[in-house]
Order: C-alpha cells, then structure tokens, then sequence
C-alpha cells in the first residue's frame, strides 16, 4: 500500500524563535492579562483589577515635569534648533560624552560621593534589559551558566538565557535569614551547577534586591566578592535600585566594597544601572554598564551597536542630571516619597495581619502569606494567587514566578498608583482577611 | 564573543576612520584635512526637519493637543511599540512606494535601528550552522549585524560589473552550492534595496529571480530597504512586496518567508534617533522578533516625536519629493566631478553614494593595488572613501563614495583634489614609462609622443 508522504514542511525558524526561554507563558504574565482585561480606575472602574506587579516609580514625576517646564532646552535643542542637526546624526556608541558624565555624577550622587565613576568606563544601553543580556554575551559562552540568587526578577529568564544559550543555577536562599546569600547556598550553587557539568562564568546579584526590596549587606557583599575571586569568575552586581533606597546610608554598592579593596580584583566586576526605577522613565530605555575590565568596556561598547539610546533623549538626559541642584533634590525627594509609601504598606498590611520581609528599598515589598496556604507547595500558592486576581482583585506578583524556593511569599509594588489607590488596595486586603478570619471560626 | 573577530572593527574600513578622526576636514578650522566620504549619511534635508520642529513645538515638549502626556510617556514601554507612531510609519513606508502597496501595522515589529532590526530577523531565521547568502559587494556592516552573536554564517553571491554587479540565477546556484560544500544550511537570502555600496534599485527581474529562487529552496528573503526613500531618478522603486502582488502570491509559501526592513536612518537622516523596523508575513516571526525587541526598544520620547512628524502628510509628500530633488542634484555633482576627474562611477539611481570605478589608476589588477590606491587616497589626496574590499567585492579598483554628508563647496573641493591626484599618478605613470622605454635599446617615437592628454584620452575610452 502507499503510504502518504508527507510534503516537508517549510524552512525551520531557529531554535532561539521557537523556543519558550521568552518565559511569556507563565501565570505572571497571566495576571497581566487580567488587569489589561479590567484595569481598575479611580473614577471609571472602582471595581477593576488594581496593578500591583508592575515595578514602576510613580511618585516623582512632578519633579520632572516642573524640570521640563524650566528647562525647555533639554527637550527641544535650543531656540532655531542649532543643536538638532548634529543631534540626529550622533550614533556613536561611545555614547553622548556630557551624558556620560552627567550619569557618572548621578550614580555618585546616589552612593552619597563615596565612590567615584569614571565616565569612560559607562557604556550605554537601550535598557538594563539589554546591559545584562549584553553583559552575558560577553562573560560567558552557549551552555555555561550564571549563579543566581533566589528569589529573583523574573525577567532574568528570559535576558540571561534566551539568545545566549547560557543557563541560571539558582543559589537558594530562604527566610530562616531573611533570604541572605550565604557563602554555603553560594557553594552549594556552584557544586550544583558542576554536577550538572555546566562550567560557572559568573554570579549575577541585584543590589537593592528585587523582589525582596532590601539591600545586601556589605560583610555578605564581601563574601560574593571573595567567593568570586576564589572560583576565578565575573560578578554582576545590577543596582538599578540603588537610588530607591530609602535612607542614603543603607546602600552599600559593589563599588565601594572595591574601594575599600584599593580596587583589587577590580576586573572582574561589573555593574548595570537605568533610570527606569530611580526616574521612572522606563520608556526611555536607559540602562549602562559599568565595567572596570577594559576588554569588557570595549566589547560592550561595539555590542551597543545593537542597542543605542536614542541621541535626543541622551540630550534631554545630560541636560537633566548635568543640574546639580535639580539631581540633588530628586534624589532626596524621591527617597522620602517611596519611604513614606512603603510605611504606608507595611502598617496598612500589618492592621491586616499580614507581616513583610523588613525592606528599605525598591518600588515593593515582599509580603508572606504562607500562613494562609491551603498546602505549603507552589500548586497552594497558586490557588491563593489566582484568589487574589480573581477574588480581590488584585494582580501580584507569586513567589514562584521568582523562583522562591518557599511557596506563599508575593511581591507587592506599591510606588505604581496614587495614595488613594493604595489606600483601596489595602482596604481590600483588610476586608479579604477578615472574611478568612471570619470563615475559619465558623468552620 | 570578546576573543572572535567578526565584529569586524579591525578592517581597513574603520582605519580610514580613524585617520579621518585624527584629521578631520573643516571649512575654516583644518581646510587640509581629511574629506569624510566614507559615511553614508543624508544631510540634505534638514532645514526641512528643523522647520517642521519650529512649527510643531508640542511634539518634543510631551504635549499632544495642549495636554501634557509625559508621564504616559516616561512609563510607556510596551515592545508593541506606540500605536500611533506604527501607523504613521505602516503609511509612511507606502507612500514612498507609491502606495502601490500598504502594510499593516500588526505586522510591524519596531527595533533600535535597522542594525537592530537585521540582526534580531537572523536571531529567528538562523543559528551556528546556518548560513545567509548575500550579494556582493554589501555593507560592510553586515559581518557584525548577521553573524557576531548568532552565530550564523555569511556566503557570498559573487556578482561582478560584466553585468552592472546584478545578481544572476547562476551566481545564486553557486552560492547555495558553496554553502553545502561548507556544510551549511541555507536560511535564505539578505539583499539590499536599492543596493548599498552600488546605489542602485533592483531590476523586476532580478527580483522575480529571487522570488523563485527562495520559494524553489523553500528559504527566506530579507529585503532591507533602508534606502527606498533615496531613490531619485528612474527605473522607480520596486519594493520586493510589489513583486509578491503582482504575481499574487498572498497565500502561497513564500509570502510568509519575506521579511523587509526599513529605518529612518537614512531617508530623514536621523541615525542618532535608532528608529528601525521589521515587517514580516509570519505571525510566529513577528511574535519572537517582537519579544526580542525588549533588547532594543525605541525610546518611547522618539516615537512620540516622529509620529507626529509622519502623521503630518503635507510634511511627508514635501519631505520625500524635495529629498529626491536634492539627492539627484548631489549625485550629478559628483558624478560629473568625477567624470572631469577622468573617474566614472556605476550608473546608479538611489542611495546617498556612488560606487566608483577606479580599476583604471590600479598599479595591478589585485587587492594589494586597491589597498596602495586607498591608502594613497586617504593619506595624500585626503579623502576618507570606502574600499570595495571592505564590501567584498570580488573586482579590485572599485570605491564607495558618499555624497550627501557634506555641503555642495566641500564635494565641489573633493573633486578638485581627485582632478589634480588623477593628472599627478598619468604623470607618474607617464615618467616612469619614459624611464622604462628610455632603457630599452629602441626607442620608439611613440614614448615621446605620449602627453597628458593623449594618455587622458586612452582613459577616457576604456570606460
């Protein structure tokens, strides 16, 4: 009998398209679907889905638009435009050099002046989506791996590994120590990442942390850092935080712990910054790399190529933190504004009977709600995710979309809305809670 | 990927930038520097940008009809990019092919310039393994772009100026065959359109030739069309989509395996901006190309800014007939100083150069004459042009020179330098033949008689 061949398909796509190392197809992007579908509005919708999974800073953008008001000349070039032209033809990947400067002196600012960056070591980036990708080409090959600590950004799944090939070996961390890195997980890590005959290239660390919204502490920063210079590999530290800490004193970047080493060791590590959190300008697509290896700040520099800023909001970006007095006064500002919303959070929560991990930085907090799982696994977090969604109508973000390894912990952005909004988020919750309390007696 | 080589820098091409960057040509300051003609830029069109900009304030100040949309702005980072500026591009790019074709604005993938854009299609199309076949000679760029970190491979479709370096169905079986010999697996076809260095549009035909090629290899084409707002003089633009509906292939095979890519990098002259796209016919490219743009978004304050600025019809029709205008006027300078020059160039028809033949002033018919040739040119005749080495070109003695990134007295002295270097190598040439014959035990009265213009005349005859 003949048998029906059948004709060949056509040319395959890469194995790069047609994977899912994206990550989209996960409940986080779920409950994305459900706010899109009935995104809660202060006037129009006061029963939709309020966002609380997305990590952005909303509380400053006065500050900015009064700056725009003063300062017209950042976003339009001056009166008859004599800079435009020169503007629009600038693509040089060195970047914009009074850019460079200007975000030379606003990451010093940040770390209160205690460390100096060298504008010519910034390579800039459309995005610290891009810096870390970026960054991952260059310190490691197809199938080797990066260690990370847990819980992290969801996002790294997909930056770190879908077009490079390269794998995240998780270094595990739990609340019995306030999710701490330990120089045991990092070992444990690294031993893991051997056994399954992945060759270790690097630690990746974000520094204030995302999700937990706390600061690493700088005798375990150190313990990265020798654990690094031990096992011969890069370490990352990503502290697109940084200028949302709380008080100024809590943060200690990896610079200065180099410092303090007289900058031994120096080649071997790299930071990424933006000013998507700090500024709240995401759309912008800002992010550099600091590298102070010289081959890595050459090679990213020709690898920005595929990922510029554009030339005119450079402009508009070297006119804004080229002001000392308007940086000076954000960076404060700011501090206050998002600490006063994370007190908020935290008492609004507590009332509720909901306890946080103790943070001082970031756009969140991170909020355990194990006590309310029916069972103590990712499938219980689930359920009490999707009755959160669906019920109180509120989209955050489960512990395991951040690769937690204790299940019903969530991460709650509170620097995205308005008070007024916060405020009916947290009455939600309140109500949600008494209801709980109230079903549990009557059982 | 920091010990490999493919992004390329180490060439001769980015040599003569540096040289230029150590001497560059100013007006006033340095008028013995360097010329830069290496860079294909269009810096014709910019008084008509910077008045659209006086009379449109709102559009840099994040205001649309008098209400302030900053914040929209600062925080709006949805990699399906902002609606209104997609369709202004989607209209934009239809018009400059006469809108003898439309595109849809669900099939538009926005990316941080037209680098980005080449390079994220082969991330889809293609890994380690694969090959692109590419007629040469291309831009030089294209190494980096397709190759550096995707790891595929780049084979060359020879073409050659037997026949205007069009692409022949030959030239394309060789290369796909050169491929397997390389144990590579053909992914598809990258041209350029019109042609970067050539400058030239392609023929229907050349087109119809690819269209069968990929549909009979069952491989993709990618048509960057970075260029299809340059072109200035007939034969007119045929966008490879044109040929896709005139030969109704809609819902066949093929259709889904074109990608074109466009940028505004070149038409509106704003490379700094980093505005490309993709446009694809496969919903599955278009869903990872999109994904893939979160590593190169558009700053949401340029999309903002350029949608009003493609929105505005009345700016675009002016825009693209003056740019037209001036651009042929620009290459008629050039051409006709080169010509003066006793140098002709490929008759070209769009781009912002022209690909310039030089075969004629080569010692010898090798790689090692065009590169004493180039150097000379850049040293002595300082003028920074691109070598057609650096483009792959098979055929030693040919040039890329760029017209439209200076003003018209800094060609005007470009082309005298060319003059008076040309006239210096006859006059070399020309002694070091009469030291040649005078050796000879007999001397014939040819040598003596042998001038400038007679020699100039011999030239001007093998163009």
């Amino acid at each position: 009998m003949a048998i029906e061949i059948e004709k060949p398909s056509s040319v395959r796509l890469s194995k790069v398209a047609i994977s899912k190392t994206h990550g989209e197809d996960s409940p986080y992007f779920a409950g994305w679907k459900a706010y899109d579908e009935n995104p809660y509005d202060e006037v129009h919708n006061q029963s939709g889905v309020i966002q609380m999974g997305l990590a952005e800073n909303q509380v400053s953008f006065d500050l900015l638009e009064k700056y725009l008001e003063e300062h017209h000349e950042a976003s339009s070039w001056g009166k008859g435009a004599p800079g435009f032209r020169e503007n629009a033809l600038f693509q040089d990947y060195h970047g914009l050099k009074s850019f460079r400067q200007a975000m030379a002196n606003f990451m010093e600012q940040i770390r209160g002046g205690k460390v100096k960056f060298d504008p010519d070591r910034i390579v800039l980036t459309a995005g610290a989506t891009a810096a870390n990708e970026l960054l991952t080409f260059i310190l490691a090959d197809p199938g080797d791996a990066l260690l990370v600590p847990t819980p992290y950004y969801p996002g790294f799944d997909r930056d770190l590994r879908w077009r490079t090939g390269v794998k995240i070996v998780p270094i595990h961390c739990n609340s019995s120590n306030n999710f701490q890195i330990t120089p045991q997980a990092l070992e444990a890590a690294y031993r893991s990442a051997e056994s399954m005959d992945l060759k270790v290239r690097g630690i990746l660390i974000t520094n204030p942390s995302n999700p937990l919204g706390s600061t690493i502490q700088s005798s375990i920063l150190n313990d990265i850092l020798d654990f690094a210079v031990h096992k011969n590999i890069h370490l990352v530290s990503d502290e697109i935080y940084s200028g949302s800490t709380f008080s100024p004193s809590e943060f200690v970047s990896i610079a200065e712990i180099l410092r303090n080493r007289n900058y031994k060791d120096a080649e071997r590590v790299h930071i990424v910054y933006s000013l998507s959190k700090d500024l709240g300008l995401p759309g912008f697509r800002v992010g550099t790399i600091y590298s102070y290896n010289d081959d890595v700040v050459t090679t990213a520099r020709r690898m920005s190529s595929f990922t510029l800023i554009s030339s005119q909001t450079q402009h508009l970006l070297a006119c804004m933190l080229s002001n000392h007095e308007f940086t000076q006064n954000y960076i404060k500002t700011n501090r206050e504004r998002l600490n006063k919303r994370y007190d908020m959070i935290i008492q609004g929560l507590k009332k509720a009977g909901i306890e946080c991990l103790k943070g001082n930085a970031g756009l969140f907090c991170w909020m355990n709600l194990s006590p309310l799982l029916n069972e103590p696994t990712r499938q219980g977090e689930l359920e009490l995710w999707n009755i959160i969604l669906n019920q109180v109508k509120l989209n955050i973000s489960p512990g395991s979309s951040c690769h937690c390894s204790e299940p019903g912990w969530f991460r709650v952005c509170f620097a995205n809305m308005s008070e007024q909004t916060l405020r009916v988020a947290l009455q939600r919750i309140h109500k949600f809670m008494e209801q709980r309390k109230v079903c549990s007696v009557n059982r | 990927k920091v010990t490999c080589n493919s992004h390329g820098q180490d060439s001769s091409y980015f040599l003569g930038w540096q040289e230029y960057e150590k001497n560059p040509y100013d007006e006033v300051k340095n008028p013995k520097g360097i010329i830069q003609m290496g860079l294909a830029e269009n810096q014709l069109c910019f008084d008509l940008l910077e008045s659209w900009l006086a009379k449109n304030p709102d559009a840099v100040s994040f205001k649309r009809e008098e209400q302030s949309i900053f914040k929209e702005l600062a925080l709006f980072q949805d990699y399906h990019g902002l609606p209104a500026f997609k369709k202004a591009l989607v209209d934009f790019m239809a018009e400059i092919r006469g809108n003898k074709v439309s595109f849809d604005t669900d099939h538009l993938v926005l990316t941080a310039g037209a680098t980005s854009a080449n390079e994220t299609l082969i991330f889809c199309l293609a890994e380690k393994g694969d090959a692109i076949l590419l007629p040469t000679p291309y831009y030089p760029g294209f190494d980096r772009d397709l190759k550096w970190r995707t790891g595929a491979e780049i084979v060359p479709i020879q073409c050659s100026s037997s026949n205007g370096f069009q692409i022949t169905e030959s030239a394309l079986e060789a290369a796909y065959q050169e491929a397997q010999r390389k144990n590579l697996r053909v992914k598809g076809v990258l041209v350029t359109n019109p042609s970067n260095p050539l400058g030239t549009t392609m023929s229907r035909n050349e087109l119809d030739l690819l269209v069968n090629f990929v549909t009979d290899k069952e491989i993709h084409l990618i048509s960057d069309e970075i260029y299809s707002g340059t072109v200035f003089s007939s034969p007119a633009f045929v966008s490879i989509m044109e040929v896709l509906k005139d030969r109704k292939l809609e819902n066949t095979q093929v259709w889904e395996r074109v990608h074109v890519v466009y940028s505004l990098s070149k038409d509106l002259g704003l490379p700094g901006f980093r505005v490309g796209a993709i446009y694809s016919n496969d919903p599955i490219v278009v869903a990872a190309a999109t994904k893939m743009s979160s590593f190169g978004l558009v700053s949401s304050q340029t999309q903002y800014l350029l949608s009003a600025m493609l929105s505005d019809k009345k700016f675009t029709k002016e825009y693209i007939s003056k740019n037209h205008k001036r651009l042929q006027k620009r290459q008629n300078k050039l051409v006709s100083g080169l010509e003066k020059a006793g140098i002709s160039c490929l008759e070209s028809n769009a781009g912002l150069f022209c690909w310039v033949d030089m075969r004629h002033l080569l010692s010898s018919n090798t790689f090692e004459a065009e590169m004493e040739l180039w150097k000379r040119i850049v040293y002595d005749v300082k003028l920074n042009i691109s070598p057609g080495s650096s483009c792959h070109c098979t055929e030693p003695g040919w040039f890329r020179v760029c017209f439209a990134n200076m003003s018209e007295d800094t060609l005007k002295l470009a082309m005298q330098r060319l003059k008076s270097f040309v006239s210096s190598i006859t006059i070399d040439n020309q002694t070091h033949q009469d030291l040649k014959n005078m050796r000879k035990k007999n001397r014939t009265k040819w040598v003596f008689r042998l001038s400038f213009q007679s020699f100039h005349d011999r030239e001007q005859g093998e163009r």
